[in-house]
């Protein structure tokens, strides 16, 4: 069978078009963050648009989870890694030859490192696919396709002329003469080494000593003209082996294949994803393939996380809090509520990136998650009131959720952070209720934080998610939450404690 | 010589790095405020929109883009006499505005001329430290006889002390007497007749204790010495192709002219540096006179305030507007007239979109300009000078995750209550209300009673109900309740009012508009 891509299935090639704009919600659910961990170090492969592609398509998702499953595989995973630092290693060496283009001789002999490096490359992961057990359809597909492609005669006789000439130009042996002005090049002739002959002459005296004061003085940075000219000499005395060299370089300007230039790329959105996971995992955190469904809105899963804090915190050292959450029909609105700073916003997040994850086909934090691949994901989460927006704050919040139910579907979902907060109680009610009648009327599957208690209980689709107070310590949040009852319990005098900023604090702090 | 026209006793406080006449900044928002600038810069540059009255007042030029930025932030530091004393500069700005230009402009070039000459200033090497200081200051002494000049033609015309003073220490200080010398001296060190200097003989016999000397005046001929008719000489020629020979002369040279160097050296970075003042200072001016005709273009009056000592609890105005939003706007906005003297807690409350925050910015630029010594955009203003200015509004989502809204709110609150002194300002904007509005008012009312009993004077816009209701139904005297306009059929004039807190803000109307 053919082989295209290991991002996507069949001859054809993606079926799903890449952007490189971010979706709008990315900064709202905090994935640039994670995709800034996830490409760092990564640039060269400009990874950012395939985080960009949430997929439509279960079979494609189903593809990808196989490929992400076969490199759990540690000997597999390195076999990647080795091949991809070999193909950067190549790419370095073709830059290096491009910039000596004044300095042909050292311009071609960058250039067949190059390709020596390339021909290890595919030969060490066609070897490596085969002794490796690989299940997914992608790689095996891949697999075929690097027997087919190094077993060609272009590919063996190219690798061998290589190896070859590199051989030849290493077992050149000659000598330069430096007298006043005067450079010679020649023959070497079997001389003694006269650095060996003074070492070991002085021997004795540099028993105890330490090298301290040698340094080693550090190559011309770059080529220069005098190398250059150093180089002709030796050219003209070995005319056969430069003269190969550089019909070598003519006849081999495309050696590179250009599948294999692309799986290279592509195998990076796995390899770098399951770096990241790796990393959490090793925390105690959990990841897991996802059940990945079209039609049911049953989700749920375990001991989730917001993946964007968890990888934060763990930077601090700092521990993770895990939450759950469930769906069941008729169920599809989480109405998320609670004290302040209980992990209400983290757990909206965490829904929203559990959900786009899935649909890029990589693993998601937590365990036996299921979710819903919908058609589109939308967020509404407050902005900073900006002078020049001479809109009100309100009218912004209502043109924006006006705008988002214009397009959103009934397989769409929201997630609402806290809308009509700048507006009265009274107000925020009536606006909230209304909105999320409209929600309900659409089917969609929705997460909504907010401080209105009453919303929770607002008809048979809504369901009440509770941040837990502590009830030993009021003030130390838990960051848990659970299915319960709305309780209108904030705790906003706790946190007014906390920073000594209650009327009798500020009496005694403010000096007069 | 000082230029004293931002305080009548002592220099101006420059920016620590002053950029060049160029527009470098990358967008509005890019803070990169000094090392030195108070605490809060950052805030009240945001919450007040002050960028927008800088950029005007800069006119696309980063020099006054910084002077005017320092100018405001450093505005809380100016007692009553500087307010004053500023307005009175400002006054005769504004009637001669050509001349001030002209100042202006006679500065700068001073600035750009001496940049362009002086590179020898920062080198090592004598002769090119002397080679740059003479050019430079031949270039300085022009500058300073226009300036003389100026000084001359108008030193009857102005009133303010401020320039009165210094046109008299230009015409005294830079006499005829004075230029002359200075000239002198600069055609002598261009040793035309060559270098003379006497020496001793050092521990090897080589030149040292290095003096240079005055040539003589009758210039004695070579031929003339080489026959006889004067002291018998030795002359030796450096080959031309012998490059280190000619180094070691030139260090010779150098050492004998070092003390020369240095001296004009150091004159020409003290002119400079006054010139460098001068710029600085009349930047805050011209600055004023570009606000005023971008304000003049939009059709936005502006009048002098009158200022009073920290704790009168003055405050009366007459169409007062937010600056920043008729600049925005390029247009008049909508005025309050509002007589709020005596008054420790001014809250605003009302319809969305009413009017609210652009009031609030309103009273904090009129602060601001008041205490910089601007004028302000009203028709009319008298209010007293605060000792200190901070703004707490609502924000946007922590983008590190570290906390909750509510409570960055009050960490932030936390910060200010940590610089308060008494007859502070403080401007809330829809602050407290990231919970909900039960507990929102309750800590919004211990907070504020804590400032009030503390000497602060509060500014609060909020659409919440039940705070402000408990000040009102308490009946203090030194509370006003203003609240934004909403005529019967529903549109709103943008005007406030004073009146009882009410209990909604029409957002039935907003979404009957938008989800019809």
């Amino acid at each position: 069978m053919s082989f295209e891509s290991i991002l996507f299935e069949g001859p054809h090639g993606p079926t799903d078009a890449s952007t490189v704009e971010p979706p709008p919600f990315f900064q709202d659910l905090n994935l640039d963050q994670v995709l800034t961990r996830i490409t760092k170090g990564r640039e060269e492969y400009d990874l950012a648009p395939f985080y960009y592609s949430p997929l439509r398509c279960l079979a494609t998702v189903a593809y990808r989870q196989e490929v992400m499953h076969d490199l759990e595989n540690r000997a597999l995973m390195d076999a990647i890694n080795l091949f991809s630092g070999k193909m950067h290693e190549m790419r370095a060496a073709i830059a290096q030859s491009d910039q000596l283009h004044y300095y042909k001789f050292a311009m071609e002999r960058r250039f067949l490192v190059a390709a020596q490096v390339y021909f290890e490359a595919v030969d060490g992961l066609r070897q490596d696919l085969h002794s490796l057990g690989i299940k997914s359809r992608g790689l095996c597909a891949f697999r075929d396709y690097l027997d087919e492609y190094s077993s060609s005669t272009a590919f063996r006789d190219r690798a061998s002329q290589t190896q070859g000439l590199l051989s030849d130009l290493s077992e050149i042996r000659y000598a330069v003469l430096i007298k006043g002005g005067a450079v010679t090049v020649r023959n070497y002739e079997g001389e003694a080494d006269y650095s060996a002959a003074v070492e070991e002459t002085f021997e004795k005296f540099r028993r105890d000593s330490k090298n301290e004061h040698w340094v080693e003085l550090p190559r011309w940075d770059g080529m220069n003209h005098i190398e250059a000219q150093i180089q002709r000499g030796v050219a003209l005395l070995h005319p056969d082996a430069f003269r190969r060299l550089e019909e070598f370089y003519s006849a081999n300007r495309n050696f590179l294949d250009n599948t294999i230039a692309r799986f290279d790329r592509e195998a990076q959105f796995y390899v770098a994803y399951l770096k990241f996971v790796n990393k959490l995992r090793a925390a105690g955190l959990n990841f897991c393939e996802a059940q990945v469904s079209a039609t049911s809105k049953n989700v749920g899963g375990r001991d989730c996380f917001d993946v964007a804090l968890a990888a934060k915190l763990l930077d601090e050292q700092q521990k993770v809090v895990c939450n759950g959450f469930c769906l069941r029909d008729p169920e599809r609105i989480l109405v998320v509520s609670g004290p302040n700073q209980g992990g209400k916003t983290t757990f909206a997040r965490m829904f929203g990136q559990i959900h786009y994850l899935a649909s890029l086909g990589c693993l998601v934090p937590g365990k036996e998650v299921r979710v819903f691949l919908c058609d589109q994901l939308y967020t509404h989460f407050e902005r900073r009131e900006q002078a020049t927006n001479l809109r009100g704050k309100l009218q912004d919040d209502l043109l924006r959720i006006h705008a988002i139910l214009e397009q959103a579907t009934s397989n769409s979902i929201l997630i609402m952070n806290e809308i009509f907060s700048s507006t009265t109680l009274k107000d925020a009610l009536y606006l909230s209720k209304k909105i999320l009648q409209q929600i309900s009327d659409r089917d969609l599957l929705t997460v909504c934080v907010t401080f209105l208690d009453e919303l929770a209980s607002l008809n048979h689709k809504t369901v009440s998610v509770v941040s837990i107070i502590d009830p030993v310590n009021p003030t130390v949040r838990t960051y848990k939450l659970q299915r319960q009852p709305a309780n209108g319990l904030a705790y906003a005098l706790a946190i007014a404690e906390k920073y000594h900023v209650t009327y009798d604090s500020l009496r005694e702090r403010i000096k007069s | 010589m000082k230029v004293l026209l931002m305080h009548r006793d002592r220099d101006f406080d420059l920016p620590k790095e002053l950029p060049r006449n160029t527009w470098n900044r990358r967008n509005e928002h890019d803070f990169d405020l000094p090392a030195d600038s108070p605490w809060n810069s950052k805030t009240l540059t945001q919450d007040l929109d002050l960028e927008t009255i800088w950029s005007a007042m800069a006119e696309q030029d980063d020099f006054l883009f910084e002077v005017a930025r320092k100018a405001f932030l450093d505005a809380f530091d100016n007692d009553i006499d500087t307010v004053l004393y500023r307005q009175q500069v400002l006054k005769d700005c504004l009637e001669h505005r050509l001349v001030v230009v002209d100042l202006y402009n006679v500065a700068v070039e001073a600035i750009v001329k001496g940049r362009k000459t002086s590179w020898g200033l920062t080198s090592h090497y004598p002769s090119s430290m002397l080679y740059g200081a003479t050019d430079t200051l031949q270039v300085f002494l022009d500058i300073l006889r226009r300036l003389r000049g100026i000084a001359e033609q108008n030193a009857s015309a102005f009133k303010s002390e401020g320039f009165k003073a210094l046109f008299s220490r230009l015409t005294t200080e830079l006499n005829d007497g004075y230029l002359a010398s200075i000239e002198d001296h600069l055609a002598m060190s261009k040793f035309r007749q060559g270098v003379l200097f006497s020496a001793q003989l050092g521990d090897s016999n080589e030149c040292a204790k290095l003096v240079l000397r005055k040539s003589a005046q009758g210039k004695q001929r070579w031929f003339e010495r080489i026959f006889g008719k004067g002291p018998p000489a030795y002359t030796f020629h450096l080959h031309e192709r012998d490059e280190a020979g000619g180094r070691i002369l030139s260090n010779v040279r150098d050492r004998s002219i070092s003390r020369v160097a240095v001296a004009l050296t150091e004159s020409a970075d003290h002119i400079l540096s006054f010139f460098t003042m001068l710029r600085a200072e009349l930047a805050f001016y011209i600055g004023a006179l570009n606000l005023r005709g971008r304000l003049a273009a939009a059709g936005g009056p502006v009048c002098f305030p009158v200022p009073s000592r920290p704790g009168s609890r003055q405050l009366c105005f007459h169409e007062l507007y937010d600056v920043s939003l008729c600049l925005r706007m390029k247009s008049r906005v909508v005025g309050n007239t509002i007589d709020a003297t005596g008054k420790n807690l001014i809250v605003i409350t009302g319809a969305n979109q009413g009017g609210k925050s652009t009031f609030l910015r309103s009273v904090g630029l009129a602060q601001i300009m008041m205490q910089s010594g601007l004028f302000v955009g009203a028709e009319a203003f008298e209010g007293e000078l605060s000792s200190a200015m901070c703004t707490h509004y609502k924000r946007e989502e922590d983008a590190t995750m570290k906390s909750g809204k509510f409570d960055e709110e009050l960490a932030r609150m936390s910060e200010i209550a940590d610089h308060i002194v008494l007859n502070t300002t403080i401007l809330f904007n829809e602050s407290f209300a990231a919970t909900n509005e039960r507990e929102g008012a309750e800590i919004a009312r211990q907070i504020v009673s804590a400032l009030l009993e503390k000497g602060v004077r509060v500014f609060y816009v909020t659409h919440m109900f039940e705070f402000p209701r408990s000040f009102f139904d308490a009946k203090r005297a030194d509370a006003t309740f203003l609240r934004a306009e909403r005529l019967p059929d529903g549109t709103r004039t943008f005007k406030l009012a004073e009146s009882e807190p009410l209990e909604t803000s029409y957002g039935e109307d907003l979404y009957r508009e938008i989800f019809r």
